[in-house]
């Protein structure tokens, strides 16, 4: 794997469904997102290391009101959707939708709550729609 | 590293401040707005001064480039203001960027180049839909890795607060106070974007209903309307409309000169004793969500330069974007302690004007409004009337002779902090 520890190569890897995270070869601490430069020994040398997507909810929030992206996707005021911070079996963290929880009723989502990792497809983050309109895979996890 | 004492080569002093008009101003550009505010910064220097007499002008502002289709807007501030050829600086720390705009100004004449600077920000948010500006703002955070969530701008705050709730028990009724409290101080600032109290929208709201001859709603506290789900609906929980500041257009401008030449402008200049900035990752990357790390760490910068403690500091203006916002703020800068101590200030009334440590006296960013790019030089605005003792009906009954500012560019990305001395 000589692939650049970069959001693209993170996005390919989603399309193969697989969830890579990087590696320090001199510290090993791990890094999701992938990263070029060790952030706790700023080494360079870094591996490519797959995580096994099971991780549990840190904090969380329903959204209503979303950017264009999630507009598109469906999401409303009467169709809101979860985003979080999973922490992963491995420690890293990570930003994404959570589904499979109770968006209609937020008091009800708990912190801790088991997740597993899956792979969507949607638009990608612009206001440009031709950018807009390219689709790619996306890590999500949903609750089990 | 080195450790040493950090202060600044010179003495500061804030000597005029000024802004435009805070609220949804059509047909108003930056560029425009810019020079309402320093219009109004010329009437607050007490004894005049030339615009020929400034050297240098730094300009925050962090979304012209969506909001206006304009690159590098500081620099057609600075020409429509009059002061061309000086050098113009345009500052993007997201909302923090008229902080970062202040402070640059500040350690320009400590640095001993100039004596005379010109500092602040603007920024023209209502140009384009909800949906086009709900995606601007949350550029403000990490686009390529947080924005991936889904996440808006609000939901990143409100992803702090459901992570508060779950460590300290913190209630949805803990970050109302916080609103209604930032409301009536708010109502008494005829420059906020809104000026009333929740109890007044209510009666606007029941008035409107009424002439409608649609059901009028039956409220009888302000908590009743705040949990209304459709007068004040959910944003993100557990944010609802009324714990999210307004989209605002507008400027704000502060005028900085070096000390030994203050008392040309005023009698009463107010002394930049104490300054502080931090940087910070993306939620994922931090350690916490239920604090604000940078502004921990810019709060001890400043106070560790100022010589001065929490509980020397009578009044803050502290970011308010958002009701968990403030609730943070106040935990990180040492007034509260973390947890129930500052989520309950605002409910009992330890944060209000005539509390133990009135905080956000101007309204907070909740209701003078945020242009984002311009908010930090009106907190600086805020506490130099209120130090001058001519804030008004909401003027703090203590003598202010220390001020706080507390200005976090996005999440807590960018945080500057400024202590302040009336000698």
């Amino acid at each position: 794997m000589n692939e650049p520890f970069t959001a693209d190569s993170f996005d390919k890897f989603c399309g193969e469904k697989k969830l890579m995270a990087s590696r320090c070869k001199k510290c090993g601490a791990l890094s999701l997102p992938p990263r070029p430069l060790c952030l706790k020994c700023h080494s360079t040398d870094i591996e490519w290391q797959p995580l096994k997507g099971k991780g549990k909810i840190v904090a969380f929030t329903v959204i209503g009101v979303g950017p264009s992206t999630m507009i598109k996707e469906g999401f409303d005021r009467e169709h809101p959707y979860c985003s979080g911070i999973i922490e992963m079996e491995e420690g890293p963290r990570m930003a994404t939708q959570i589904m499979g929880v109770d968006v209609k009723n937020p008091q009800n989502i708990k912190v801790g709550t088991p997740v597993t990792a899956d792979f969507v497809e949607r638009g990608s983050f612009s206001l440009v729609p031709e950018v807009a309109n390219v689709r790619k895979s996306y890590l999500v996890f949903r609750a089990l | 590293m080195v450790k040493r004492e950090r202060k600044l080569g010179r003495g500061v002093a804030v000597v005029g401040v000024g802004m435009s008009k805070f609220g949804v101003l059509p047909g108003w550009g930056c560029r425009e707005m810019y020079v309402e505010a320093l219009k109004d910064l010329q009437k607050s220097v007490d004894k005049g001064f030339d615009l020929k007499d400034i050297e240098a002008n730094y300009v925050g502002c962090c979304g012209a480039w969506n909001w206006e289709t304009q690159a590098g807007i500081g620099k057609w501030c600075t020409d429509w203001a009059g002061l061309n050829p000086i050098p113009s600086t345009t500052i993007d720390n997201a909302c923090a960027s008229a902080s970062v705009a202040v402070r640059n100004g500040i350690l320009a004449i400590a640095s001993g180049l100039y004596d005379v600077v010109l500092t602040g920000g603007v920024e023209k948010m209502t140009t384009l839909p909800t949906e086009g500006t709900t995606l601007v703002l949350a550029t403000g955070a990490d686009a390529t890795w947080e924005c991936y969530a889904g996440y808006t701008f609000p939901g990143l705050y409100a992803t702090m607060a459901t992570a508060h709730m779950n460590q300290y028990g913190t209630t949805p009724e803990d970050l109302m106070a916080v609103g209604i409290k930032n409301h009536h101080n708010g109502a008494l600032n005829p420059r906020a974007q809104m000026p009333n109290t929740i109890k007044q929208i209510m009666e606007q709201r029941m008035a409107k209903a009424k002439e409608k001859g649609q059901k009028v709603p039956q409220w009888v506290t302000e908590m009743d309307f705040m949990h209304d789900d459709q007068y004040n609906p959910m944003v993100a929980w557990p944010l609802r409309l009324f714990d999210c500041c307004p989209i605002t257009d507008g400027a704000s401008v502060v005028l900085l000169v070096a000390e030994d030449i203050a008392r040309n402008f005023t009698d009463k200049p107010l002394y930049i004793i104490g300054t502080g900035q931090a940087s910070g990752p993306a939620l994922h990357t931090r350690d916490t969500l239920t604090s604000i790390p940078a502004s921990q760490i810019a709060a001890k910068q400043a106070y560790d330069m100022a010589h001065v403690t929490p509980k020397d500091i009578k009044i803050a203006e502290v970011h308010d974007c958002f009701t968990i916002a403030e609730i943070m703020a106040i935990s990180d800068l040492g007034f509260f302690k973390p947890g129930k101590e500052a989520a309950k200030a605002a409910a009992e009334g330890k944060t209000a004007l005539n509390g133990v440590k009135p905080i956000n006296t101007s309204g907070g960013l909740k209701c003078k409004g945020h242009p984002v790019g311009a908010s930090g030089a009106a907190m600086v605005g805020e506490v130099f009337h209120q130090m001058r003792g001519d804030a008004g009906p909401r003027q703090v009954k203590m003598d202010v002779n220390l001020a706080m500012t507390h200005n976090v560019g996005a999440h807590g990305t960018d945080v500057v902090v400024q202590i302040y001395e009336r000698r």
